[in-house]
């Protein structure tokens, strides 16, 4: 049994939209299962006062002025397309 | 047994930005696919966002309009999802930390559907907002026979999400929530918010119960309305459809359904899915904002609300309430009627040429305001050519008609007619003696006692002036000649 | 004649070529002689674009700070018409329809990006093993690896195959093999050089550097590609000094050099520690002050950045759908089938394996035991660095705590490849800079004759590049270790 009984990889690959064969979720449940054991330590530290740090430096309103600038011609936009037709990317039906 | 309504909507309106909120691709609307990308709205490997500081600025400013609070700090999460329209699979958004939250609209009469305004159930009810957020559209999707095709123009625009608190209780106060709101969002100049151009977009969360239930009960989603009498329709037909089925003794489940305007109906989308986990976290491509200088800015920018006009209006130049509501209901036809009612002595009649006169020849031309062929200026010069007496009220309904067909000034159209009145003293003198020698009877009658003579000398006048003859005048010189 | 044009610094070709001893066209031929003898049993290039190159070197302007200089990219950094790949399956046959920021500065300077190095798949490894394509081998022997993820970058360097290269540094990705393959790695200040089209693995942490041959040529790159962009709203807008001429003027008397207590613990291979040890004593030797000092937090930077790094890129990575480039499954049956096949067929097992712990610490419900919390041990990291570097100028350390491995030798314990990565993750979290440069040799274990490059390693604080520079130069100017070249023939 894995430290972290909590991780389902069947159900995190779903929701990060990776099919993952029977093997690969046996082996990933493993060996993640050795990183969350070994990432456990964080809760030794006390981290009650203290701020989380999303950026590695602290600067606000970095901002774009309004002005519009030159886009890509359709052909380079779609340049890399799997599929397209009528200069639009084009894919599986999407049933809504 | 009765049933209580409760509703909440969840706005999408797009800004009026000249560029997209995370790229300088700009905002065009039906321009030919694929011709408004670039890296960063196409979602390419390596590409970065960048913020528009117009779009934080427009959402501020919808904020103050509505009474929002302002959140000193705030940033963009990402919230992950799987979608083809959505090109990084995350969409940019705000989480926990939205530029506004509070704040309501306020519903006056006129806002709601015509057929509703005698019947208002909470007169001046306001409906509470939960918060306002800032976040970019996603591409538009074209659903062939055995596929579907992305054009990605639309993605990366700036989206503005307002969230209403649950309290609207009936389709007619959606009506008048989502028609104040636009106008708000109109006279802030915010956005355009057509919903037909998809530019305002409203999903719709709708519960009904018994009155005795105090739990809400099943919420369901409307979505794919495209007007505001369409949100007004669907809410309708799901208020009676969902007690229908309550009364049938089938219970509501969550579940979100599709209006579908041609067919004046909804049906069934998905039941309520495995709850989404969208794994929000910080954008670390975005720094946070502090936005003390966004509301700097939109200070400046602040407009006279609606409310605040009609209630000007009718102190500032002494018209009715249902009037000022009626002008004050369009920014730019309160414009136009402010332009002219400064500018003109008696800004009542102002008022009533542009209520009755204008808007009816708007309307069948099927013009607005902007559209309208001569300035306020003209009108006030037509308005002050009847006060002056230089031509008849009459006369005025004909040059005004003239002026909305050629967008001639009146001044012009008067001189083009020959409808200048007579109203030399002098030349009338004359032409009444001319009648009173002419009409020994008719004199005879009025000295006798027979008023009504005297409008037979004065038509003559008229006649033999070819119509110019200043009526009023003529009047008081045949009196005075005759008495 | 030709191989030792090959073997050149960026400095030297420089000076060479706006003295027009060899022209621009010399040098490209002189490097393609030398790649096409010995990049067969190398292995460090996924692609080279010699066409454009010799375009570009006919027409080069020598008197530009980098003029006519060939410089090789990982392949994870977008140079417009050219693929790049990530060394990924997903991104079969995408071509870049843009310039990184870098690129474009590198370009103006006269710089010619020709070539494609080989990676580990998005950057995530420390071997250069999860290369979807090719293993890429340690110059210094073929039977090991090069290091990771910028292996490819280090190889070509260390195997004059390239005069200079692009890596990227996620967690230590220039530094360790510059270590490992024995030549100079610069991983600058977050912030210090644009993002703008690196593909992004974990974008607060990710920056472009250069590996070279000598700390003045890892000067001079940085010089070039530094600087505020607008397209990258995380790029600060400091000043960027000539870090040349910095470099040259630097006095290394007096300057503090801290030595870290919790970085000399356990499992460094004892010739790496003697190494760092030497060095120290070397610095000391050099009038420089020696400092201990503490970074109490190191026994967590793997869990954090594990954590933080692996969140990030399990959004970073969504965009690789089949949609807009790349691979995309065959005959799938709707959107799920879609997704999950594309991405199935297109990521290898590394990706994979950080895609599913980077959503899971996200997931609802584990957020804040994970991720938030992790952001806040990241606080308190910096905030370690931010004390020791109050004490002293630059940090001094190994690394990486071992010379090269054999290929396929840690393949099999992912943890235990993570836990490596002790001495370089660090600086990433702190959005320090750090430079690893080349500090002695050791005899392999398995292989008494085999001599292996050791790395020392030098952190800076923030935007303190100059002086970071200086000290590893005065280090560089007065050691040899930098000018042996491995046997290759």
């Amino acid at each position: 049994m894995s430290a972290a009984p909590d991780l389902d990889v069947r159900y995190i690959a779903q929701l990060a939209r990776l099919d993952l064969s029977e093997a690969e979720i046996a082996t990933f449940q493993t060996q993640l299962g050795h990183v969350l054991e070994h990432v456990a330590a964080l809760r030794r530290v006390d981290v009650s006062a203290v701020e989380p740090t999303a950026h590695a430096s602290a600067v606000f309103n970095v901002f774009r002025d309004d002005e519009p600038r030159a886009s890509f011609p359709p052909e380079v936009a779609l340049s890399n397309a799997p599929r397209k037709a009528n200069e639009l990317f084009v894919v599986t039906k999407v049933v809504e | 047994m009765r049933y209580l309504t409760t509703i909440g909507l969840e706005v999408h309106v797009q800004l009026k930005t000249r560029s997209k909120m995370f790229c300088g691709c700009a905002v065009e609307y039906g321009a030919a696919p694929n011709t408004r990308t670039c890296p960063v709205c196409l979602g390419l490997p390596g590409a970065l966002p960048t913020m528009n500081a117009e779009a934080l600025r427009l959402t501020t400013l919808t904020g103050l309009m509505l009474g929002c609070d302002i959140a000193p700090t705030c940033k963009f999460d990402r919230k992950n999802y799987f979608y083809p329209d959505m090109p990084k699979n995350y969409q940019i958004s705000q989480y926990d930390l939205p530029l506004c939250v509070n704040g309501a609209v306020p519903l006056h009469d006129l806002a709601y559907p015509k057929d509703a305004q005698k019947s208002i159930a909470h007169p001046g009810k306001q409906v509470g907002l939960v918060r306002i957020h800032l976040e970019e559209d996603v591409a538009k999707s074209f659903h062939f026979e055995n596929s579907t095709g992305i054009d990605f123009d639309r993605a990366g625009t700036p989206l503005m999400e307002i969230v209403t608190r649950p309290e609207i209780e009936s389709p007619e106060e959606a009506f008048a929530f989502l028609t104040a709101l636009r106008q708000i969002l109109v006279y802030g100049d915010v956005s355009d918010a057509d919903m037909e151009k998809g530019q305002l977009r409203c999903d719709c969360n709708i519960s009904v119960r018994p009155e005795t239930q105090t739990e809400f009960g099943a919420k369901i989603e409307i979505k794919n309305m495209n007007s505001v009498s369409g949100v007004r329709r669907a809410l309708a037909y799901e208020i009676e459809r969902q007690v229908g089925e309550l009364t049938a003794g089938r219970p509501l489940r969550q579940e979100t359904r599709r209006w579908d305007d041609a067919a004046d109906q909804t049906t069934l989308m998905r039941t309520k899915e495995s709850a989404h986990d969208y794994r929000y976290f910080p954008d670390p491509d975005l720094m946070p904002v502090h936005t003390a200088p966004l509301l700097d800015a939109a200070r400046t920018r602040l407009p006279e609300l609606p409310a605040a006009k009609r209630a000007r209006f009718v102190q500032d130049y002494a018209i009715s309430d249902y009037d000022a509501a009626v002008l004050a209901d369009d920014r730019a036809l309160a414009d136009y009627f402010e332009t002219a009612a400064k500018a003109a002595p008696k800004p009542k009649s102002v008022a009533n040429w542009v209520l009755n006169d204008l808007l009816s020849a708007l309307a069948s031309a099927g013009k607005s305001i902007g559209e309208c062929p001569f300035p306020a200026a003209s009108l006030v010069e037509m308005i002050g050519l009847i006060d002056s007496g230089k031509i008849s009220g009459k006369q005025g309904k004909e040059v005004f008609a003239e002026m909305f067909a050629t967008g001639k000034t009146a001044g012009a159209v008067v001189k083009e007619r020959g409808m200048e009145q007579l109203s030399d003293t002098s030349a009338l003198e004359a032409l009444c003696d001319q009648v009173i020698a002419a009409n020994p009877k008719p004199v005879a009658d009025y000295r006798g006692g027979n008023a009504a003579s005297l409008n037979f000398l004065k038509g003559q006048v008229m006649k033999l002036s070819k119509g110019q003859a200043n009526p009023a005048l003529t009047g008081e010189i045949l009196q005075r000649k005759l008495a | 004649m030709l191989s030792t044009l090959a073997s050149l610094t960026v400095t030297a070709l420089q000076a060479k070529l706006r003295a027009r001893e060899v022209s621009p066209r010399e040098a490209l031929d002189a490097l393609a002689a030398r790649i096409d003898a010995v990049d067969g049993r190398l292995r460090g290039y996924l692609s080279t674009d010699l066409e454009y190159a010799r375009r570009a070197a006919e027409s080069a302007d020598v008197t530009l700070p980098l003029g006519g200089v060939p410089i090789a990219v990982k392949d994870v950094v977008s140079v417009a018409g050219q693929p790049c790949g990530c060394a990924s399956k997903i991104l079969a046959g995408y071509r870049a329809p843009f310039d990184a920021t870098a690129i474009a500065r590198l370009r103006a300077a006269g710089a010619i990006p020709f070539g494609r190095t080989n990676m580990d798949e998005f950057a995530m490894g420390s071997s250069t093993e999860n290369s979807a394509f090719q293993l890429t081998r340690n110059p210094w022997d073929l039977s090991r690896v090069p290091g990771g993820s910028s292996g490819g970058s280090a190889a070509v360097v260390a195997a004059d195959t390239a005069f200079a290269a692009l890596g990227t540094d996620t967690g230590g990705s220039i530094r360790q093999p510059a270590a490992l393959c024995g030549c100079v790695g610069l991983k600058p200040s977050y912030g210090r050089v644009s993002r703008y089209g690196l593909v992004a693995f974990a974008s607060s942490l990710d920056q472009i550097g250069p590996l070279t041959k000598t700390v003045a040529d890892a000067a001079l790159l940085l010089g070039v590609m530094a600087g505020r962009d607008p397209l990258d709203s995380t790029s600060l807008d400091a000043p960027v000094p000539d870090y040349a001429a910095a470099v040259r003027d630097f006095s290394i008397k007096g300057a503090r050099i801290g030595l870290p207590k919790e970085y000399f613990v356990s499992g460094i291979d004892p010739q790496v520690e003697a190494a760092v040890r030497a060095a120290v004593a070397h610095y000391a030797k050099l009038g420089a002050e020696i400092v201990e000092v503490s970074l109490p937090h190191t026994e967590y930077a793997v869990a954090v950045y594990y954590i933080i790094a692996t969140a990030e890129a399990s959004a970073n990575l969504a965009r690789f759908d089949g949609v807009r480039y790349g691979h995309r499954a065959a005959d799938t049956n709707g959107l799920l089938e879609h997704y999950g096949r594309t991405r199935a067929e297109g990521f290898g097992p590394e990706v994979k394996r950080r895609i599913i712990l980077g959503t899971y610490v996200l997931s609802s419900g584990y957020y804040d035991a994970y991720y938030l919390r992790a952001q806040k041990v990241r606080t308190l990291m910096r905030q370690d660095f931010e004390k020791a570097f109050a004490q002293c100028d630059a940090l001094i350390c190994p690394t990486s705590p071992v010379p090269a491995f054999k290929l396929g030798e840690r393949t099999a314990d992912p943890l235990a490849m993570y836990l490596a990565d002790i001495f370089t993750i660090a600086a990433n979290l702190a959005g320090i800079c750090g430079v690893s440069l080349p500090g002695g040799f050791a005899k392999a274990a398995d292989d008494g004759d085999r001599e292996l490059p050791i790395g020392v390693q030098l952190l800076g604080p923030a935007f303190a590049e100059e002086k970071l520079l200086g000290i590893a130069h005065a280090f560089e100017q007065t050691t040899d270790w930098h000018q042996r070249r491995p046997a290759l023939g």
